[in-house]
C-alpha cells in the first residue's frame, strides 16, 4: 500500500506547476495543503495516471503510471471536487453498477455489489433517483460510493468537501475517515485532515512542509498569518 | 428519458426493454396507417388503460404529457387551417398515443435496461466498425447531462440577470465555456473510473 513519486516535476506547456518531488506515502491518511494554484490538484492527478508526471516517476504499488496506467487506475480510486461531473449515469444505481458493467463484472455480482454500496451509505432509498435531484451532499456521497464499489486499494480525494454545508462536510469526512482504504485527501479544509498520519504542504509546486497534521497544518497558518 | 422511471411491480415493468421499444417502434409507423377516428380512439383508449395496468399515477403520466400539450395544439390549428377538422383530429390524436406510449416505456424501463437494448440491437453492426457500449455510453451520457446543462444555462442567466441583464445572446458564450469545461472534467472522470478502453464483453 505505497505511493512513491521519484523527481517529480510537471508542466503544461511553458508553465511549471510542480517541480522536485520525492515523496513514499505508505499512510493510510494522508493529507495534502497549499494556497490555489500551488500544485495541489495537479499532484492528486498523478497519483493514478490521470496526468504522467513531465520529469520523474510515479509508482503504486510499484506499478508505473507512465506503463501500467490501467492497472494503476483500477487500483487508485479517484474523487472529484464536483460530483457532476464524476456521476455519469442518470440515476443512483445506474451510476454505482456503471464502472462494474465496464470492468466486466458479472450481473449478479454487479447486482450484489450495488445493493451492499446503497444500503451501506445510506442512499437505497434514492435508488431510482435522478442523480441531478440529488443534493449536494447526496451528489458528493454518490461519487463516493461509485468510486468505493470498485473496491479500490488507494482512493484520492480532491477537494471533496469544498462544495458542501458543515453538515455535509462533517459526514464526508467521518465517511472518509471510516474508509479502509489508504486515503490521500487534498483539501482546503483543515477540520478534514486534522488527526490524519501525514499531510504534506506545497507551495509554488514545491513541498514546503510534510509532517504529522498538526505540525503541518501549524507551518501553513503561520505562512498565511490573520489579515 | 431523463431518468423518469416510476418504480412499480407491473407487466409492462417486466416487458423486456427491447420488446417495449420494439412495440413502440412499431405502433409509431402503424399508427400513420390508421385513418379511422374510431380506430384511433380505441389505440388512445388501449394505451391509457396500459397506464393504469402499469401503475403510473394519474398526476404522472399528465406531469408527463403537459409539456407537450401546447405543441400539439399548435399543429392542430394548423392542421385546421390547412386541411379540414377531421384530418386535424387525426393527427392531434395519433401525436398523443405515440407521446403517452414513449412515456410509458419510459416511465417503466430503467435507462441502465433501455441502454442494454440499444447496445444489443447495435451488436450485429460491431463488425461494420460500430462500437455498441460507445454509443451506449453516448447515449446514457446525453440523458444524464441534459439537466446539468439546463441547470448551467440557469445559473448563467440568472447572474446576468442580478447584473441587469434581462436578455441577452451573450449567455451563449458564458454557457458554452462552462459547458466545454465540463465535458474537459467528464472525460478526466470517465479516464479515472478505468473507461480509457473498450470494456471487456460480460461474463453473464
Amino acid at each position: 500500500m505505497t505511493i512513491e513519486l521519484e523527481g517529480v516535476g510537471h508542466r503544461f506547456g511553458d508553465r511549471r506547476v510542480l517541480r522536485d518531488v520525492d515523496l513514499r506515502l505508505d499512510e493510510e491518511r494522508v493529507g495534502v495543503i497549499g494556497s490555489n494554484g500551488s500544485g495541489k490538484s495537479t499532484f492528486a492527478r498523478l497519483l493514478n495516471g490521470l496526468l504522467v508526471p513531465t520529469e520523474g516517476r510515479v509508482r503504486v504499488d510499484g506499478l508505473d503510471t507512465r506503463k501500467q496506467g490501467k492497472a494503476v487506475r483500477r487500483r487508485v480510486g479517484f474523487v472529484f471536487q464536483d460530483p457532476d461531473v464524476q456521476i455519469v449515469m442518470p440515476t443512483v444505481a445506474e451510476d454505482l453498477a456503471f464502472g462494474l458493467k465496464h470492468h466486466g463484472v458479472a450481473r449478479d455480482e454487479i447486482d450484489r455489489r450495488v445493493a451492499d454500496t446503497l444500503a451501506a451509505y445510506g442512499l437505497a432509498e434514492f435508488r431510482d433517483h435522478p442523480a441531478h435531484l440529488l443534493s449536494g451532499g447526496q451528489k458528493q456521497l454518490l461519487a463516493i460510493a461509485a468510486v468505493l464499489v470498485l473496491e479500490p486499494e488507494h482512493v484520492v480525494f480532491d477537494e471533496p468537501t469544498t462544495l458542501l454545508d458543515l453538515r455535509n462536510r462533517r459526514r464526508i469526512g467521518r465517511l472518509i475517515h471510516d474508509l479502509p482504504q489508504q486515503v490521500v485527501v487534498v483539501s482546503h479544509d483543515l477540520e478534514l485532515l486534522a488527526g490524519f498520519d501525514r499531510v504534506v504542504l506545497f507551495e509554488g509546486g514545491r513541498v514546503v512542509a510534510d509532517g504529522p497534521a498538526e505540525q503541518t497544518i501549524a507551518a501553513y497558518l503561520a505562512m498565511h498569518p490573520p489579515l | 428519458m431523463l431518468s423518469l422511471y416510476h418504480d412499480a411491480r407491473s407487466p409492462v415493468h417486466a416487458l423486456p426493454a427491447g420488446a417495449k421499444l420494439l412495440t413502440l417502434f412499431a405502433v409509431g409507423t402503424g399508427l400513420f396507417f390508421v385513418r379511422s377516428l374510431p380506430g384511433l380512439g380505441i389505440t388512445l383508449a388501449v394505451v391509457v388503460a396500459l397506464y393504469a395496468v402499469a401503475r403510473v399515477p394519474w398526476r404522472t403520466a399528465w406531469g408527463q404529457l403537459r409539456p407537450v400539450l401546447p405543441f400539439t395544439a399548435l399543429i392542430l390549428v394548423a392542421q385546421l387551417v390547412l386541411t379540414d377538422w377531421r384530418t386535424a383530429v387525426l393527427v392531434g390524436v395519433r401525436i398523443l398515443v405515440l407521446v403517452l406510449l414513449a412515456n410509458l416505456v419510459t416511465l417503466t424501463t430503467r435507462t441502465s435496461a433501455m441502454i442494454t437494448a440499444i447496445e444489443v440491437a447495435l451488436g450485429p453492426l460491431r463488425p461494420l466498425g460500430v462500437r455498441p457500449e460507445r454509443v451506449g455510453l453516448l447515449v446514457a451520457l446525453t440523458i444524464r447531462f441534459i439537466p446539468v446543462i439546463k441547470e448551467q444555462a440557469d445559473q448563467v442567466r440568472a447572474a446576468q440577470k442580478a447584473r441587469g441583464v434581462e436578455r441577452s445572446f451573450a449567455f451563449l458564450t458564458p454557457l458554452l465555456i462552462k459547458t466545454l469545461r465540463l465535458a474537459d472534467g467528464l472525460g478526466e472522470a470517465l479516464d479515472a473510473r478505468g473507461l480509457d478502453a473498450e470494456p471487456p464483453r460480460r461474463r453473464s
